[in-house]
This record gives structure tokens, C-alpha cells and sequence, in this order.
């Protein structure tokens, strides 16, 4: 008890606050432009990953609607068998990193994720965590994508936590020509949901 | 060991909407944040601990022909879990304006000069005890604008992963004494004094390289705690 009280009045440092990545990071973070090397891409699973591979193609909008092009889009997600970090994965982290383009545009390619377990035994359906960092936003935003194709969406633990009028700005929605669409509304009309991780 | 992410941590973040800071007048999600439960999607995450790095990744004055203009300054550190205990073989991303304060980014429109000698971007992986270490210049503060008159004080954005979703943070380093704390609502939307204060660095005359370098200690903290924190014998 006393251990505890010192770990968190005296002992525990303070995190580190989080700051707006700004309207230049490109050349460092996705510098593709400027001929650096690329730490990761929209490129998740490289050809021959075993995997249905889908693509997901969104824009980023404010709250007046227009495209935000100076945003920063993070992917993490599981394998197809719901594994993070499996061994033997060649060619696949899990992880994509893609700025928007001036029309606030962006994609990934990947593998869709399996699913995986949540708390108490309840089944997660497949999703990839997402962060959004752009000029204007202080604290990384999160939030997930979830596919409409998938019938575990009806019970996933996530999901249920969200009001059921703004679920599907959770979900991509599978067009005819098979791509996800998931768009992300920082604010008003439509709002995607974020969530305190 | 497993990692625990109390969310009363998060107070240190400034909030979102920040109305000062202009830009998030139209960024700023309106409707409350969900608690997100933390599931195995959010206590892992990718690691970069086999990313390499060069030399010139981390020295920023040595990535092209010819030396940067302006005030070579080593920047160094310590990566430290909420505990306090290092975060080992993680990656730390920078970019910086030169010391001009103008950013290679080709929508920098700041009339200052480029310098063809420094791009600004380095990255590092942090050793067995949580250290990194970087060689720049001192980055110029630049104006922009958010008000009139409003420049930003000197900083260096840092981007971090640590070891899971949880721990994922950008953030700025700024410099002792600026004078331009008090007028820069990015800094000022961090509410907390000694939460603001930890941004920024300290001037660090052990490190300085004599006849070379001066130098400055940024230590950065992350999000997670040991799930079971040992009783140090010392409270008994
Ligand atoms: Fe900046």
C-alpha cells in the first residue's frame, strides 16, 4: 500500500505529453517525395502473404467538410489467423503508415485480419486499430476499422460500447468493385467515433 | 513482464479542443471519446528494434556534402516507461526546421533560406538502457499564422511507438528560456505546468563536445506501468 502510494506520488515520472505532428512532418515520416527511406507504407502485406487481400480507400474531411491533406494515418492489425506478431509472417508487420494526399485521400492494401479475443472470453471481430495525427490535432486520435462484410460485427464487445446511431463510422463499407470505403469526419455530421485508448 | 495503462495518465495531454490554437477549431472531434477497453489490439504493437539505423540517421549534420549552417547542438535522452524504467531498442523519429526555422517540406512557405547542406529528418533506436542520441543544429523559430505576430518557439518534433498501440506518441522538444512560451498557444494547450515543463529539454553541459557542440538532455516518458510493481525493500 505505502509501495503504491510512493510508485505514484514520488516515484512514477510523468508522461510525456503528446503535440500536434504539424503540417510538415512529411519529409521525415512519409518521405517518399523527398527520396528517404520509408519505414512503412499503405503497402501492410507484401505479395504472397497468405490472406484475403483487400483494400480500404477513405478521405479525411473537417468539420466544414473539407479534405484534410495534411494528415497522418497508422494501421495496426492481427494476421489473417488473428496472430500479432507471428513468427514465420514474411512480409507482413501488421503496421501501415500513409499521409493524404492534397485531396485528403489515402489507402492501404493488406490482408484482412482474423478474428480475436477479446475480454472475458467474447470474440472480437476482425478490425485494424487506427491512429489520426494532423496539424490541429494535439493527442493522436484513435479508432478502428471494422468491416461490413463481417457478420461478427453484430456481436463485437467494441462495437457494442458505441452508440448504435454512430456504429458505422466504425465500419467499411465493401463496394461492388470489392474495395472498403472508410472515410474519417474529425468533426460534426457524421462524426467518426474516437476512442479514449 | 506485462505492461499495465492507467488512464489517469492521460491528463498530462492537452486537450484536443484547444480554441487558442486556431487549427483545431475544425479538427477537434466534438462528440466525447469512447473508453476503448484495452485488448490485445491495444497492448501490442509494432516494434522497430531491428530497423536499422545509421550513422547519418542519427548525426543530421553528416547527410550531405557539405556541413549545416547554424549552432551544432548534440541532443540526448533517455526513453522511460511510466515506472521510470528504460524502454529499450525503440525507435525515436525527429524532424526539425534548419536554423533559419524554415522546414524542408515543400509547403513551407517561410521566406527564409534553405540549406542544401540539412534536410532536418533522423531517426534512432534507443539502447539496452533506453538512450538516444542525435547530432543537429539548433532548429530557428518560425512564424506562422495562427494570430498575429505568432511564431513558434524553437522545437524538435519527436515521434515514438514504445511497445504497444498505447504507448504511440508525437510530441515537440523545445529549448530553455524561450521567450516565446508564454505567446504559443501549441505549448500552452499542454494545461499543466509541470507537464509543460517536460517538453523542455535541459541544458546539458556534460554532454557538450568542447571546441564543438553544446548539448541538451530531453528524457521522454511513455505510457505503461509493471503490472505487479515490486515492494522496494527500503519502505519496509
Ligand atoms: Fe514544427
Amino acid at each position: 500500500m505505502t509501495t503504491e502510494t510512493k510508485l505514484t506520488t514520488e516515484t512514477k515520472p510523468g508522461l510525456t505529453p503528446s503535440q500536434t505532428i504539424g503540417p510538415f512532418f512529411a519529409y521525415a515520416l512519409t518521405p517518399r517525395a523527398y527520396g528517404g527511406s520509408e519505414l512503412a507504407t499503405e503497402q501492410v502485406a507484401a505479395e504472397g502473404v497468405a490472406g484475403e487481400r483487400i483494400r480500404i480507400e477513405g478521405t479525411v474531411f473537417d468539420g466544414d467538410g473539407v479534405p484534410v491533406g495534411d494528415a497522418m494515418i497508422e494501421t495496426w492489425q492481427a494476421d489473417p489467423q488473428g496472430r500479432f506478431h507471428a513468427a514465420g509472417n514474411a512480409g507482413f508487420t501488421g503496421f501501415g503508415r500513409a499521409e493524404t494526399n492534397t485531396e485528403g485521400g489515402f489507402f492501404f492494401e493488406t490482408v484482412k485480419p482474423g478474428a480475436l479475443q477479446g475480454a472475458d472470453g467474447t470474440q472480437q471481430a476482425p478490425h485494424l486499430s487506427v491512429s489520426v495525427f494532423a496539424r490541429g490535432v494535439l493527442v493522436r486520435l484513435a479508432t478502428r476499422i471494422y468491416f461490413s462484410d463481417e457478420p461478427g460485427n453484430a456481436s463485437d464487445p467494441i462495437l457494442a460500447l458505441v452508440p448504435a446511431g454512430r456504429r458505422d463510422t466504425l465500419i467499411a463499407q465493401r463496394g461492388a468493385d470489392g474495395v472498403f470505403r472508410f472515410d474519417i469526419r474529425l468533426q460534426g455530421e457524421g462524426e467518426t467515433v474516437f476512442f479514449e485508448a | 513482464m506485462s505492461l499495465i495503462y492507467p488512464r489517469e495518465s492521460l491528463k498530462a495531454h492537452p486537450l484536443n479542443a484547444s480554441p487558442e490554437y486556431k487549427s483545431t477549431l475544425k479538427r477537434a472531434p466534438a462528440q466525447p471519446l469512447i473508453l476503448l477497453p484495452h485488448t490485445l489490439s491495444e497492448t501490442t504493437g509494432p516494434v522497430f528494434g531491428h530497423v536499422a539505423v545509421n550513422e547519418t540517421d542519427t548525426d543530421l549534420t553528416r547527410q550531405h556534402a557539405g556541413e549545416p549552417l547554424g549552432e551544432r547542438i548534440i541532443v540526448t535522452g533517455r526513453v522511460l516507461d511510466e515506472d521510470g524504467r528504460p524502454v529499450p531498442h525503440t525507435l525515436v523519429e525527429i524532424w526539425q526546421a534548419n536554423a533559419a526555422g524554415r522546414y524542408v517540406h515543400v509547403r513551407d512557405q517561410h521566406p527564409a533560406p534553405l540549406d542544401p547542406n540539412f534536410t532536418g529528418a533522423g531517426r534512432a533506436l534507443t539502447d539496452a538502457q533506453g538512450r538516444y542520441r542525435f547530432v543537429t543544429v539548433k532548429p530557428g523559430a518560425y512564424p506562422w499564422r495562427n494570430h498575429h505576430n505568432a511564431w513558434r518557439p524553437a522545437h524538435i518534433h519527436f515521434s515514438l511507438f514504445g511497445p504497444s498501440f498505447l504507448s504511440r506518441v508525437i510530441t515537440q522538444m523545445y529549448f530553455p528560456g524561450d521567450p516565446l512560451f508564454r505567446y504559443d498557444p501549441i505549448f500552452q494547450s499542454i494545461t499543466d505546468e509541470n507537464a509543460r515543463n517536460r517538453l523542455v529539454s535541459r541544458f546539458d553541459i556534460e554532454t557538450t563536445e568542447p571546441e564543438w557542440a553544446l548539448a541538451y538532455q530531453f528524457d521522454i516518458v511513455l505510457r505503461g506501468r509493471n503490472a505487479t510493481p515490486l515492494e522496494e525493500p527500503h519502505d519496509h
